[in-house]
């Protein structure tokens, strides 16, 4: 069934995890989202898609709370986060992962102790089971190998790879990913997907995947959405996207120069600016 | 002229914000004092980093201040014929003045650059945004630690600067100028009071709460691009020599 453009599937608020609803997000003044509402199902593998500027990521930090939206309601597990404390906040992160676009690995920490960062952090563990712990998210990952390189050391997959291990040591409920596919080489690609997939379903968590690479992650989600404009144009499974009547939607997911998402960004005549002589304005 | 003023206006408006802004920032690193001081592993780990590794560059320069200084006093000195006064007034301008300001100077160079620079980019590498997504705060984890670390050392390095300084003194004006040894060294222990050792400490704390202040509020509000981080380097350097300046004034002010 298609979703009518803007809508949110029709789900009861305990299927969700989380959930942004009638969200309006400006920065320095500039509309980020207006009136966008998402539903992040419970045990679903959800992709956040669209052209580049919409604001994917920012929707992420709406949701681990790191931004506040100026109108509208961010729920997480049923909570409104704008009413949590900073302490509920806090708790509210350490049920969260969240695989940042480049890794963000601590520099100054190996392998090992990136993994580690959140446990010692939170968690008053003997140093044997701590250790039995990281090295088996690193072998989830396949790099218990690398435990003591340094993140200099790391190819971007490997990288990646590691960051994805640290972000499921805490066992999260919720797993965000900010462009895990950016950068990658095919090969790299297709272990991050099977692993996003075989987390998510392994782990039974729920999984938030913010991307433009429509066809390697129409093969794991479950749901996706399509946002333009700062709403959601349109929302389905992946198959259901590919019929969708809205010429962004096709513009998008068939990948098309033309279309409502203009390639230029808005620009005086090329002609006339080619004669001018006065310089770029 | 109206444009002029403007202009005055805006820079005075932006400066007021930002001092504004590192007062904020400075009541923060305050409250995370005591969560910071339960583990002192991290803040030992940037005594070593900001202290420690500061020791070859501060070493030297005590050395060669100390020997010019040997130099320009002896010469003076001789003119009155006084040069076994060297030794106290070397050791009381080292104390009183040279040895907290040029050692702030050089740990603002030093650690201070390497303090803004690495805070800089753990913001444009995400670092700082993963430590909060992980429900770290990187204030209590990495912010104050540094602070922590900066203000530990820079009294140590004020210290180790004016003892390596002292030796620059008594090389150049007693093993090669040949004052005497014995009253170089008594004219300096009759002279020096313990005021002046407290004023020398007491300034290189200040300054090293001063500079280390400045080097982790840059760092850690350095916009998230490669010329960000310079320019947020840059400042702390700049900030950090001026604020010494003034507070040495004040504090000498204050003391005398």
């Amino acid at each position: 069934m298609l979703k009518p453009v803007g809508g949110v599937a029709p789900t009861a608020a305990g299927d969700n995890v989380a959930a942004l609803h009638d969200v309006d997000f400006a920065i320095d003044g500039k509309p980020i989202f207006r009136g966008l509402d998402i539903a992040i199902r419970r045990g679903a593998v959800t992709a956040i898609m669209g052209p580049s500027g919409t604001g994917k990521t920012t929707l992420l930090r709406l949701i681990t709370g790191q931004l506040m939206a100026d109108r509208g309601l961010v729920e997480v597990e049923g909570r409104d986060v704008a009413t949590m404390t900073r302490p509920e906040i806090y708790r509210m992160r350490r049920r969260m992962g969240m695989l940042f676009q480049n890794g963000a690995l601590l520099t100054d920490l190996d392998v090992f102790e990136n993994v580690a960062f959140p446990l010692r952090e939170h968690a008053r563990l003997p140093e044997r089971i701590l250790r039995n712990i990281v090295l088996a998210k690193l072998q989830a990952v396949g790099l218990r190998g690398a435990a003591r390189l340094r993140p200099q050391q790391l190819s971007g997959g490997m990288a990646r790879r590691v960051a994805l291990a640290r972000a499921i040591v805490m066992d999260p409920q919720l797993l965000l990913y900010d462009e895990p596919f950016a950068g990658l080489d095919p090969i790299s690609m297709g272990v991050v997907l099977r692993l996003i997939k075989s987390l998510n379903d392994a782990l039974g968590i729920s999984s938030v995947v913010v991307t433009h690479d429509v066809r390697e992650i129409s093969q794991i989600a479950d749901s996706s959405y399509i946002l333009s404009d700062g709403r959601v144009v349109a929302s389905g499974t992946p198959a259901e996207l590919r019929e969708h009547p809205s010429p962004v939607v096709h513009q998008f997911m068939d990948g098309l120069a033309d279309g409502p998402v203009t390639f230029h960004y808005p620009a005086p005549d090329y002609r006339r600016q080619l004669l001018d002589r006065s310089g770029v304005s | 002229m109206r444009a002029l003023l403007g202009d005055l206006a805006s820079s005075l408006v932006v400066f007021l914000e930002r001092l504004g802004a590192m007062t904020r920032f400075a009541g923060q690193v305050v409250a995370q004092l005591p969560a910071a001081l339960l583990r002192p592993r991290l803040v030992v780990e940037q005594v070593y980093n900001t202290g420690a590794l500061s020791l070859v560059i501060i070493m030297t320069c005590g050395l060669f201040v100390g020997m010019v200084l040997g130099l320009q006093g002896y010469e003076l000195l001789q003119r009155f014929g006084s040069e076994e006064s060297l030794g106290m007034g070397a050791a009381l301008s080292l104390l009183k003045e040279l040895g907290p300001v040029v050692t702030a100077l050089l740990f603002a160079g030093r650690a201070g650059t390497a303090l803004a620079s690495e805070l800089g980019l753990m913001r444009a590498t995400d670092q700082l945004s993963a430590m909060e997504v992980m429900a770290v705060d990187p204030m209590r984890r990495v912010v104050v630690p540094r602070f922590l670390g900066g203000v530990i050392a820079m009294p140590l390095l004020t210290a180790v600067f004016i003892a390596v300084a002292l030796y620059g003194v008594q090389l150049v004006g007693v093993q090669f100028l040949g004052v005497d040894q014995g009253q170089f060294w008594s004219q300096m222990r009759g002279a020096v009071e313990f005021e002046d050792v407290r004023e020398g400490l007491v300034k290189g704390l200040t300054f090293g709460v001063a500079c280390s202040l400045i080097a982790v509020f840059e760092g850690y509000n350095a916009q998230p691009t490669a010329e960000g981080v310079g320019r947020a380097t840059t400042r702390t350097v700049v900030i950090s020599a001026v604020v010494t300046l003034v507070l040495d004034y004040i504090l000498t002010a204050i003391m005398l």
